[in-house]
């Protein structure tokens, strides 16, 4: 039986068929959600992809947690369900409380768009089992509100617990506090971050690394163990 | 307050009317009257008056712009041509791309973020309007002197503005330009292109025909913004009480953008359209007299079923609105519930505001009095024509006169060395990561090739790996020297830029950017220009599909320089096969393909080491273009090269510098007999590129160039950390890096 992953449109949602893709060259059925419908399609995971949902009105990803699709989305994950916050989707996690902080605008107040260095600092959650324990990769970046903050009781309980996914290597690209990138639940199924490896699944197009296709080698190799 | 009606309109033919303030000359306005027979409604007035205004008529342009249409080459991938929302041509396996530039200085300069974003917005809906999906778009830039405080004011606006649209918009920016030069000050130049892509069943035209058909208004609801001179009619003629300063910039949303581009794409995969247009410039008033003007002739719209953001607008401030994010479709009635329904998917505004006529009337109405009666080729298509008078300025001769090559040359290794750092470090020569990362290149997961490659590449097809390319240039201090050769440098950077990237250049689309067309200076560089570009894309065999001319570009009686600037359009049936311009592998050899001439007027080392502007640009050769272009695609399709990069402003030196830096590679050079290193280094002769050949392939690359008859010369080899000329000097990668890469943002950050 095939791995069906499903990737939620919003509107201003700009990356989904990006996500769609990079399910599809994992291996993975891709299968697209609506902002509206509450019904997952029997998905065995779910991507939100990156952009600008609902226009990034009010703050970015403050209007899409309450859409239908998010209702069952937030019930599911709670009950285990993989779930990966890409960008605005990690925006979109963090407003629907399915994962700790926010993100502000980047300290130089700037859409920055590069090639971005990180290391995989937890190597156990869903989507990075493929990965080895502080694997340095390579993925784009692109963001204008990408400055992870939470406050000092927060970031010290995600450090003593693993939950630092991702950090910063080299470059810290808009101030997020201690370089984090990306962060898990305590469970392991639901993790944001703001780079994007959906990006980089091809060696023909996008800076030309494939760095990023592990995310959707993981979720595959964790869903048929399971 | 009464409502000037048609019939108002005939029983009061003396009343004074604000032609005048709404731009309109004295003999447009008789001529107005003399169409209809009456005097104009005040609606109708400001109909005539935008639709007959410079920017949407080309009144002045127009007998020039002829050229691109009588000398259009013979060229079968040509599918629409000019006079549509954009061209199209064919790029095979059934797949057809539309692609336009265009202008939005004048809002750039008044409104950075506004100006800019907006221009994004209206190319986009030009492309999606001929039933395209927008795949990407590139932004050629033109400010002031980077170190003057204005500078620092309008850049990171127009940039802001651009990401900030663009971005949102899920379009990746693959190309364009940014180029500073004094001559700009107070006149940015803010130009937009876009590419899209279709199946050739799905290409859409702007027309209205087949009377019952219903007009459909669609997208965002229209406000007061971009109204422009109409507030004049609008309270001098009816309410004293009204604000009279309507914003002039419009204020994009991107996000109303992206929901129109998915529910008109949507729309069009159940082919629910037989006509389409956006709303741009002059909004309404152009929509529904271009629709009908191309259509069947009748139309009738009931104006007051427009979805309005602010209840009080007038009738006129309506027709002229240029609120963004705005479509017009003409949709059969049985398919309008379904048309609807999508938009309501989308949570896109749609209204059903009139329908297709009989006869050849566009007649629109106020809350069922008759405001417009009009035919409406008469507004859309028959505005008036001007032979604008046009002589060869007095001060070209002297110009020319003023010979660059002339200028004190670099007499040591040493001299050599400074003026290399002085150019890579300047600020039209440095890196534009600055500005470009603040785009995203990488959304739709599509792109190929971005900026700083000498073309922007997507794959339009992932099954077969289709392709297209896009290069913008301009040299507004070539066409200044030499507005006929300048425009043909501009088309002949381009197609290199394309061909170098291994793509085949089909077709162009140009923004023309001028001062005023008063001048009869300006109109002889604009005509200049036109022929020249006409003369070249006949040669070249590449047709102009459609384009822009932006006029009045000027402070008091200083206009910018010329400045066309061509966009070529090419295709890569693999872009497994595409060049990029790195030199990435140690021991590959660099050849040097085309003539080194001692040209220097206008050159990027006239104006950074002498800051002088004066001589004859390069010479153009465009069969020799044609050959290099051909080579270049050939070495390219069948793995002969692994890094191709033009040359152009900056000449040999700057090319290599880029293509080491974005490689991470050094180079040795040698200066090869028959030239001095100071012109091998700054030459800008045109129809020349720089190539790295793998040593297994040397022999069969110089046998194809010796067969075909094009010069290929061996300069040297990849190799080490710096960039080393053999007896002259060398420079540490990474100190040309920190030039190159520092400029820009110590000037701007």
């Amino acid at each position: 039986m095939t791995t069906r992953i499903g990737v939620v449109t919003f509107p201003g949602t700009l990356d989904d068929q990006d996500a769609l893709r990079a399910a599809r060259l994992a291996g993975a059925e891709p299968v697209s959600l609506w902002h509206r419908d509450k019904d997952l399609k029997q998905v065995d995971a779910v991507v939100l992809a990156g952009g600008f949902s609902y226009g990034d009105y009010l703050r970015a990803g403050a209007i899409s947690r309450f859409s239908p699709v998010m209702e069952t989305i937030i019930e599911q994950a709670k009950a285990g369900m993989p779930v990966l916050g890409i960008c605005n989707g990690f925006q979109v996690l963090t407003e629907a409380h399915l994962l700790p902080g926010a993100m502000l605008r980047n300290n130089h107040l700037h859409f920055i768009c590069r090639d971005q260095k990180l290391r995989v600092e937890n190597a156990d959650t869903d989507w990075t089992v493929d990965y080895e324990q502080g694997q340095e990769i390579q993925v784009p970046l692109k963001n204008m509100d990408g400055r992870y903050v939470a406050d000092e009781r927060v970031l010290d309980e995600l450090e003593a617990e693993g939950r630092v996914a991702f950090r910063y290597l080299d470059v810290n690209p808009n101030g997020s506090l201690r370089d984090i990138a990306g962060i898990t639940n305590a469970a392991g199924n639901v993790v944001g971050l703001m780079p994007h490896p959906e990006h980089a699944v091809e060696p023909l197009v996008g800076t030309g690394r494939t760095d990023g296709l592990g995310f959707f080698t993981s979720i595959l190799k964790k869903l048929v163990n399971a | 307050m009464t409502l000037d009606t048609v019939k108002h309109a005939d029983e009061t033919p003396d009343v004074e009317q604000p032609w005048q303030e709404l731009g309109l000359k004295e003999d447009e306005y008789a001529r107005i009257r003399e169409i209809l027979g009456r005097r104009p409604t005040g609606a109708e007035l400001a109909m005539y008056s935008v639709m007959w205004s410079e920017h949407c008529s080309y009144k002045s342009s127009k007998v020039h712009l002829k050229q691109f249409g009588e000398k259009t080459p013979a060229n079968d991938a040509m599918l629409v041509g000019i006079g549509e929302n954009a061209g199209v041509v064919d790029v095979g396996q059934g797949y057809a791309v539309t692609f336009k530039v265009e202008s939005h200085n004048h809002p750039s300069y008044i409104e950075p973020y506004q100006g800019a974003a907006t221009g994004v917005g209206g190319i986009v809906r030009d492309i999606l309007a001929m039933g395209a999906r927008p795949v990407a778009v590139v932004d050629p830039l033109r400010f002031g002197a980077a170190d003057h405080p204005d500078t620092k004011r309008v850049l990171p606006g127009v940039v802001a503005g651009i990401g900030g649209y663009g971005n949102c918009l899920g379009l990746p920016n693959i190309g364009g330009e940014v180029v500073f030069d004094s001559c700009y000050q107070g006149n940015p130049l803010v130009n937009a292109g876009c590419i899209g892509v279709m199946k050739h069943e799905d290409i859409h035209l702007a027309k209205a025909s087949g009377p019952g058909n219903k007009v459909i208004l669609y997208g965002a609801r229209t406000g007061g913004d971009g109204i422009g001179g109409v507030s004049v009619l609008a309270s001098e003629t009816f309410d004293d009480t009204k604000p009279t300063k309507r914003p002039a910039v419009q204020v994009g949303d991107p996000f109303q953008e992206k929901l129109l581009i998915e529910c008109t794409l949507e729309i069009f995969k159940e082919k629910l359209v037989a006509g389409i247009q956006d709303l741009g410039g002059a909004g309404l008033s152009c929509a529904t007299s271009e629709l009908a003007s191309a259509g069947s002739g009748g139309m009738r719209v009931e104006l007051d079923r427009v979805h309005l953001r602010d209840a009080t607008l007038s009738p006129e401030e309506i027709l002229m609105s240029e609120s963004q994010e705005r479509m017009c479709a003409i949709v059969e009635p049985e398919h309008v519930d379904r048309f609807l329904e999508i938009c309501e998917k989308w949570d896109v505004i749609a209204v059903v505001i009139g329908e297709v006529t009989e006869g050849e009337r566009l007649e629109i109405f106020w809350h069922g009095e008759q405001i417009v009666d009009v035919p409406p080729r008469s507004v859309a298509h028959e505005g008036p024509t001007y032979h604008r008078p046009y002589a060869r300025p007095e001060w070209q001769d002297a110009l020319q006169a003023d010979d660059a090559n002339k200028l004190p040359r670099p007499q040591t290794g040493e001299e050599l060395k400074d003026q290399v750092l002085k150019l890579v470090s300047s600020p039209n020569q440095a890196s534009k990561a600055w500005i470009t990362d603040q785009y995203d290149r990488f959304v739709q997961g599509n792109t190929v090739l971005a900026q700083p490659e000498d073309a922007g590449m997507v794959r339009i097809d992932e099954e077969t790996n289709l392709g297209v390319a896009m290069a913008t240039d301009g040299n507004g201090r070539y066409a200044k020297l030499d507005p006929y050769t300048g425009a043909q440098l501009a088309l002949a950077e381009a197609y290199r830029n394309v061909a170098a990237s291994g793509a085949k250049p089909l077709a162009i689309s140009d923004c023309l950017n001028f001062g005023s067309p008063e001048d009869p200076a300006v109109m002889w560089q604009f005509a200049e220009a036109t022929r020249g570009l006409a003369d070249g894309c006949l040669q070249l065999g590449t047709p102009v599909t459609g384009g822009n001319v932006s006029l009045y570009n000027q402070t008091g009686e200083v206009a910018i320089h010329p400045t066309p600037v061509v966009a070529v359009l090419g295709v890569i049936d693999d872009v497994n096969r595409r060049t990029p311009i790195a030199f990435a592998e140690e021991g590959q050899l660099l050849y040097l393909l085309g003539d080194t001439r001692e040209e220097f007027g206008g050159s990027a080392w006239s104006e950074v080491i002498h800051q002088h502007l004066g001589g004859l640009p390069p010479a153009v050769d465009l069969d020799r273009e044609k050959l290099l272009g051909e080579i270049l695609i050939s070495a390219s399709r069948d793995g002969m090269i692994d890094a191709a990069h033009d040359l152009s402003d900056g000449g040999l030196v700057q090319a290599v510098v880029e293509s080491c830096l974005r490689g991470g590679t050094g180079a040795r050079l040698v200066v090869p007999d028959g030239l001095d290193a100071f012109t091998f280094l700054f030459s800008e002769s045109a129809g020349r590129a720089v190539v790295a050949v793998p040593r297994s392939e040397e022999l069969r690359f110089t046998d194809m160039c010796g067969a075909r008859g094009l010069p290929a010369t061996r300069i040297g080899v990849v190799d080490g950390e710096e960039i080393d000329v053999q007896g002259e000097f060398s420079i540490a990668l990474s100190e040309l890096r920190t030039a190159h890469e520092a400029t820009i943002p110590a000037l701007l950050a």
